[in-house]
């Protein structure tokens, strides 16, 4: 079962001064509406994965890992590798995390991420067949968030992307056997493009981008929109409330810029060149 | 012209590109909940109830300035092509958050403090769009309990099937289409209340994409006021 997010007291009583300043262009952390806080990238912590990255956006941390592993292709896609996410609250993050399998905000994160992802084409799946219909790669995500304060959605998003693009795989090919062995070298993964998630929450009648614990608290409603450098390949409203036509279409086209920001931050943050270079060899 | 449009601009089940399909919806059949409703929407066949609001069970969960709103979204074993566990899926989970979310706005929760809502959705059979139709289903019972309201929601999808925009995807558009966006609407209230969407679109797809949708909820929205006034002034007496 699904349930109302519970209300909490403290956020709600500033919501008051949140308001004022949001009038004024401000909010309470000094940022103006469209502004993201500082966004920080560390990658290839975790030696035994293939990728990790650690994300930082203000104070919300998270840290993705990726592993892989040769599977059967599902029945529907023989002839595509798999990708799974998965996401959990560590209860380390926040005091408020309650033990227990992941809840229906664990899932839904890992599902928008997934989305966002997957919808982007980012990894060339095509390419990760050892034998068609037989062995393929399965790359599993996993998202551990080690900090709340908002945006877990953009900080995991992130974080993802960043551990695939830097994920270095063991290589496999078929042995004149027909079955599949280690070569000993290591390959990247077949990157297309950098998806960028957009995150904004609506409060009144403001719309504010990359929203912290305490203004997600009071936010009516949230749209997070997932950009490839032609246009908008994922979208998941949240929250109980809801947008205008007009503001949620003022608000795609003004993402759609501000990813391009976000972007050359992640590729800043990566090492990876300016535009146009993204493409990684799959040495398969 | 690809697989899923043919050069009549024909889809697969005969529509044309902004046509929804045939819909059938149904107020009251469920003696026992407070409110209830069904939905016939191309094969998809959904009944929702609703009961409350009522007392908090556990009683920790209690919001103390609003009512609390549960809800469930769950697809029959039977439902679809192959055996579905009746166990909640993640996907189920996720379609049970959103659907909830969607309603939420459209109820006047504040009316109602320290109080409990069950919103309980049944996947019969299923097609392609079937959380749109579990909220027209389910918007619709809550109306039939009385729930007071700011308005309906009605909701459907739009897609990119052969790189056309289409209305309102069945089954095979839906999985093997370019694009999905479910989209849930209060026409009154002018918001959006459900909004996801996979796969490509440039920014000006999606405005055009986002109207077509639109366009397809008043329709349903239309609907669910006949099946409420049929409900209320046409049924025979029992």
């Amino acid at each position: 079962m699904s349930i109302s997010r519970k209300n909490f007291v403290v956020e709600r009583l500033r919501k008051e001064k949140l308001m004022e300043l949001l009038a004024k262009g401000q909010r309470l952390d000094g940022r103006g509406l469209r502004d993201y806080r500082p966004l920080s990238i560390s990658t290839q912590m975790v030696s035994k994965a293939e990728g990790s990255a650690q994300v930082y956006l203000g104070n919300t941390a998270v840290i993705a890992g990726v592993k892989t592993s040769l599977d059967r292709p599902y029945r529907d896609t023989p002839d595509r590798g798999n990708l799974i996410v998965n996401a959990e609250f560590l209860p380390l993050a926040s005091p408020y995390i309650e033990l227990g399998p992941p809840n229906e905000n664990a899932i839904e994160l890992a599902r928008v991420v997934d989305r966002g992802i997957r919808e982007s084409g980012m990894v060339d799946m095509s390419k990760l067949v050892v034998k068609a219909g037989e062995t393929v790669y399965s790359i599993f995500v996993d998202i551990n968030v080690l900090n709340i304060d908002g945006n877990l959605l953009d900080a995991s998003s992130y974080a993802a992307v960043a551990a695939l693009v830097t994920a270095k795989l063991p290589e496999y090919v078929l042995s004149d056997g027909g079955t599949p062995a280690r070569t000993g070298n290591t390959i990247q993964l077949p990157i297309t493009t950098i998806p960028v998630s957009i995150t904004a929450a609506k409060i009144g009648e403001y719309a504010l981008y990359d929203p912290t614990e305490e203004e997600e608290a009071v936010m009516d409603t949230r749209l997070t929109m997932a950009f490839t450098e032609d246009g908008i390949c994922a979208l998941q409203k949240g929250g109980s409330g809801g947008w205008s036509p007009a503001e949620v279409m003022k608000l795609v086209e003004e993402s759609f810029e501000k990813a391009k920001e976000i972007r050359e931050q992640i590729r800043r943050g990566l090492g990876l060149g300016g535009q146009g270079e993204t493409d990684q060899g799959t040495g398969s | 012209m690809g697989k899923l449009i043919d050069e009549q601009g024909k889809r697969t089940d005969g529509r044309g590109p902004y046509d929804l399909r045939p819909y059938k919806l149904e107020v009251g059949m469920l003696k026992n909940a407070d409110g209830s409703a069904y939905i016939e929407m191309g094969k998809n066949k959904i009944v929702a109830a609703v009961y409350g609001p009522k007392e908090v069970h556990p009683r920790h969960l209690v919001l103390p300035d609003r009512m609390l709103v549960k809800c469930r979204y769950h697809m029959s074993p039977f439902s679809v092509e192959e055996r579905k566990t009746p166990a909640p899926s993640r996907r189920e989970i996720e379609i049970s958050k959103v659907i909830r979310e969607a309603l939420e706005a459209s109820i006047l929760v504040d009316e109602f403090p320290r109080t409990a809502l069950d919103v309980f959705v049944e996947v019969l059979e299923s097609d392609g769009g079937s959380r749109g139709a579990s909220i027209t289903a389910a918007s619709l019972a809550l109306a039939n309990a009385g729930i007071p309201m700011k308005d309906m929601v009605a909701a459907c999808a739009v897609g990119k099937v052969d790189g056309q925009l289409v209305l309102d995807l069945n089954d095979v558009e839906d999985k093997e289409g370019e694009v999905d966006m479910p989209v849930a609407y209060m026409p009154n209230l002018d918001e959006i209340t459900l909004l996801q969407m996979d796969g490509k679109l440039t920014v000006e797809e999606f405005k055009a994409a986002l109207n077509l949708a639109l366009k397809g909820c008043i329709q349903l929205y239309e609907a669910q006021k006949k099946a409420l006034y049929d409900h209320y002034f046409n049924s025979p007496k029992e």
